[in-house]
C-alpha cells in the first residue's frame, strides 16, 4: 500500500482530517529544507507538498513566486529536490511527500527517468499544475509504472464531465482548488466549496484535499469540516519569508501546530 | 494538403493545451466558440468590413527598388503591414479576437505586450468596441517602448508594469495568465501571438493569414508570379505565420523565418530558439522549442527588439522547422540596426526593429541572387516606437 493511501486510511479510522502543508524546496535555503520537513511532521503534518521551483510560476501569486526565485538563486533544481527527499527519507519512511510544480523541469529530465528517481528517493505523488490529463497520459504511465501517484487539481470552473475523467486517472488524493485565482490570493467562499464537494464526491472516491486561500486556523477548521484534507501553502511560505533564518523552524512549527489543533477540532 | 493543427491542437508533437485546471474550461469554451464563429457569415462579414474600413486593408506591396539596386541582386518587395491602422499587423488579430469576445459577452479584455504593438492594438479595439482593457507589460519594455505606453493610456487602457523575472514579454505573459485565472468568467484574454494553448495558435494564424492571402493575389498582379521566397521575423511568430500559411502548399516559394540573434547565437545572448537548436519544453500553455537550461528553467533572452525578446516560438513554426517546409535563421542586433537605417535612408520608410530583422536577412541574401529573383519581406510594423532605442544606440538623447 502506498504511503498516501496508508496515511488517509489511518486518518479515516481516527476520524481526522489530513493537514497538508506546502513550501518551496530550497527556501529559505537548501540546507533548511530537510529540517523544515521534519519540523512540519513533528508539528502535525500528515502529507508534505514540496514545491519544485520554476522560473515562470504562472499559477502562483507573489509569495510563492518570490520563494521560487529565492530557491533558484541558490541553485535549487529538480535534481536537487529529489536529493533532499532522499535525505528526508533517511529518518522518515512514513510521511508521504508530494512534489508540486510545473511540468517543464520534468520534461527536461524526461518523465521516465524522473519517475524512476522518484521511486528510488521515496517520492509518493506528483502534481504538475500545467499538465492536464489530456496532455499527460504518457507521463502518467511512467509514474504508475514506478508506483508514484499522479495528483490532480480540480477547480470551481471544472465541469462534471471532466470530474469524471479526472476520477479515472487520479491516485492518492485529489486537490480541489477552492478559488479562481493564483495561490495566496483572495479569500475563499466556504458555501461555494460546500456546494461543489458533493458534485466531486459523486465521481471521486479518493480523499479530497482543499487548498488555496486558507490563511488561518479558523478557515482551516471550517474547510476541514467539508473535506478530507486541508492544504496550506502561501501562508507557510509567508512565515518562512518573514522569519529570520534562525527562527524559521520555530515560527513555522508554531503555525502548523495551531492549524493541527484547529483541524482536529473540526 | 497541409492540415494542422489536429483537433486536439497539436502540430506533430508541438502545441497542445498545457494550462492550470481553472483555465481549461475557458480555453475549451473559446475553442468551441471560435470554431462556431469562424464559419459564421455575420462574423466573417464584420471581420472583413473592419479590416477594410477600420484597418485600411488590403495593405499594399511596395517594390523597394532603390534598396534592391544598391544591394545589386534579388528584388526586394515589402508587404506594408506598417501602413495598417495602429502601425503593425497586430491589429488584424486584435480585431478578430475582440469580435469574438463581443459575441461571447465578455466586457473585459486583457493582453500581454512586448514592443507595445499588440498592447496598442488591443487598447484600440477595446476603445472601438467599448470594453475595459488591461495590458501587462514588462517594466524593462515600458522603458524601451515608452511612446507606445502613452498611446495605450490615451486609448483608455490600464498598463500594468510587470517587475518579476526578466521584466519582458515572457513575464508579461505570466502576469496576464494570472489575471485570467483570477477573472476567468468576465475576461477575454486577447493573446498577441501564434502561440499559447490551443486554439490560440490556430486562431491567431487564421486572423493573420489575411497578410499572405492578399500577397498571393498582389504578387501576380505586380510581377506576374509568386515571389521566390517569403521572409518574416519570428518572435512568437504571428506576422510570420500570417504570411507563410497561405504559401505552405506552394512548394516553389521558399519560406524563411528570421529570429532575433541578439549579440549572436553563439554568445547565448539571443532570442532564437529555432536557430540555436533549443530543446523542446512547455511554457505558456504549449509545447515548443524553448531557450532553457538543462534543469528546465527558462533562460533570459536578449534582443534589441522587445517584440522578439521571447524564449519560445509558436508551435506551428516548430513544426514547419521539423518538417523542413520553412527554414529559420537569426539576425543579430547590429545587422537589424543596419537594415533599419538603410530602409530609412534609401526608401523613406522607418521600419520596426522587429521587422528590421527580416529586412536584414533579405539584404544578406539578395546580393548573392540574380536580379530577376524576388524576395517578399513582411514589413510587419513601423518604427516610430523605436526611435528612442535607436537614438540611444547612436549616442543621441532625444
Amino acid at each position: 500500500m502506498s504511503r498516501i493511501q496508508a496515511t488517509f486510511d489511518t486518518l479515516k479510522k481516527q476520524q481526522r482530517r489530513a493537514l497538508i502543508p506546502f513550501f518551496t524546496a530550497g527556501d529559505p535555503t537548501p540546507a533548511a529544507t530537510v529540517p523544515l520537513m521534519h519540523a512540519l511532521v513533528s508539528s502535525g503534518a500528515d502529507v508534505i507538498e514540496l514545491g519544485v521551483p520554476f522560473s515562470d510560476p504562472m499559477a502562483d501569486g507573489p509569495t510563492i513566486q518570490r520563494a521560487s526565485e529565492r530557491a533558484l538563486k541558490q541553485g535549487m533544481s529538480l535534481r536537487g529536490v529529489l536529493a533532499l527527499v532522499a535525505e528526508f527519507r533517511l529518518t522518515n519512511d512514513i510521511t508521504p511527500v508530494v512534489l508540486m510544480g510545473y511540468g517543464n523541469p520534468i520534461e527536461a529530465m524526461g518523465w521516465e527517468l524522473f519517475a524512476k528517481r522518484c521511486e528510488e528517493v521515496g517520492v509518493d505523488g506528483v502534481l504538475t499544475v500545467d499538465f492536464p490529463p489530456e496532455e499527460s497520459y504518457e507521463a502518467f504511465e511512467h509514474l504508475q509504472r514506478h508506483g508514484i501517484d499522479p495528483i490532480f487539481l480540480l477547480a470551481p470552473t471544472t465541469l462534471e464531465t471532466r470530474i469524471e475523467q479526472v476520477a479515472k486517472l487520479a491516485r492518492g488524493y485529489v486537490y480541489y482548488v477552492s478559488l479562481k485565482g493564483v495561490t495566496g490570493s483572495g479569500s475563499l467562499d466556504l458555501s461555494a466549496i460546500a456546494l461543489k464537494l458533493p458534485q466531486l464526491r459523486k465521481h471521486i472516491k479518493l480523499p479530497i484535499g482543499v487548498g488555496f486561500g486558507i490563511r488561518d486556523a479558523v478557515t482551516a477548521q471550517a474547510v476541514a469540516k467539508l473535506c478530507d484534507g486541508v492544504v496550506v501553502g502561501s501562508r507557510i511560505v509567508e512565515e518562512i519569508e518573514h522569519s529570520a533564518d534562525c527562527d524559521v523552524i520555530a515560527n513555522v512549527s508554531r503555525l502548523v501546530s495551531e492549524l493541527r489543533v484547529a483541524i482536529d477540532q473540526a | 494538403m497541409y492540415d494542422y493543427p489536429d483537433n486536439t491542437g497539436h502540430f506533430g508533437q508541438f502545441g497542445g493545451i498545457y494550462m492550470a485546471e481553472t483555465l481549461i474550461p475557458a480555453v475549451e469554451e473559446l475553442r468551441v466558440q471560435y470554431l462556431h464563429y469562424r464559419d459564421d457569415p455575420d462574423f466573417k462579414a464584420e471581420f472583413a468590413y473592419e479590416l477594410k474600413h477600420y484597418v485600411g486593408r488590403p495593405s499594399p506591396i511596395y517594390h523597394a527598388k532603390n534598396w534592391s539596386d544598391r544591394l545589386g541582386g534579388a528584388q526586394i518587395y515589402l508587404k506594408r503591414e506598417d501602413l495598417n491602422h495602429t502601425g503593425a499587423h497586430k491589429i488584424n488579430n486584435a480585431i478578430g479576437q475582440a469580435l469574438l469576445a463581443k459575441r461571447m459577452g465578455k466586457k473585459r479584455v486583457i493582453a500581454e505586450t512586448g514592443a507595445g504593438m499588440h498592447g496598442v492594438a488591443t487598447a484600440t479595439v477595446a476603445a472601438r468596441y467599448g470594453m475595459e482593457c488591461i495590458v501587462y507589460m514588462g517594466a524593462e519594455d515600458i522603458q524601451r517602448q515608452s511612446p507606445n505606453v502613452y498611446r495605450m493610456k490615451l486609448l483608455g487602457a490600464t498598463v500594468v508594469p510587470v517587475t518579476s523575472g526578466s521584466q519582458t514579454l515572457k513575464d508579461a505573459c505570466n502576469e496576464a495568465i494570472r489575471d485570467w485565472v483570477t477573472n476567468v468568467e468576465s475576461t477575454f484574454y486577447i493573446f498577441g501571438t501564434a502561440a499559447g494553448p490551443h486554439p490560440y495558435p490556430m486562431m491567431v494564424r487564421d486572423f493573420q493569414c489575411v497578410i499572405g492571402n492578399e500577397a498571393k493575389i498582389q504578387m501576380p498582379e505586380m510581377i506576374g508570379r509568386q515571389p521566390d521566397a517569403v521572409i518574416a521575423c519570428v518572435g512568437g511568430g504571428s506576422n510570420a505565420i500570417g504570411l507563410f500559411y497561405p504559401y505552405i502548399d506552394v512548394p516553389e516559394v521558399q519560406i524563411i523565418g528570421v529570429e532575433a540573434g541578439g549579440h549572436g547565437v553563439s554568445t547565448g545572448s539571443h532570442a532564437a530558439p529555432l536557430t540555436a537548436n533549443s530543446t523542446v519544453g512547455v511554457l505558456h500553455g504549449n509545447k515548443v522549442y524553448l531557450i532553457q537550461d538543462e534543469n528546465g528553467q527558462i533562460s533570459e533572452t536578449h534582443s534589441i527588439s522587445a517584440g522578439l525578446d521571447y524564449p519560445g516560438v509558436g508551435p506551428e513554426h516548430c513544426w514547419l522547422k521539423d518538417t523542413g517546409r520553412a527554414h529559420y535563421v537569426a539576425i543579430n542586433d547590429d545587422e537589424a540596426l543596419q537594415a533599419f537605417h538603410d530602409l530609412c535612408r534609401f526608401e523613406g520608410i522607418i521600419p520596426a526593429l522587429e521587422s528590421s530583422h527580416a529586412l536584414a536577412h533579405a539584404a544578406k541574401i539578395a546580393p548573392g541572387m540574380s536580379r530577376d529573383k524576388v524576395l517578399l519581406v513582411n514589413l510587419s510594423g513601423r518604427g516610430d516606437k523605436d526611435i528612442n532605442t535607436v537614438a540611444r544606440l547612436s549616442g543621441i538623447t532625444l
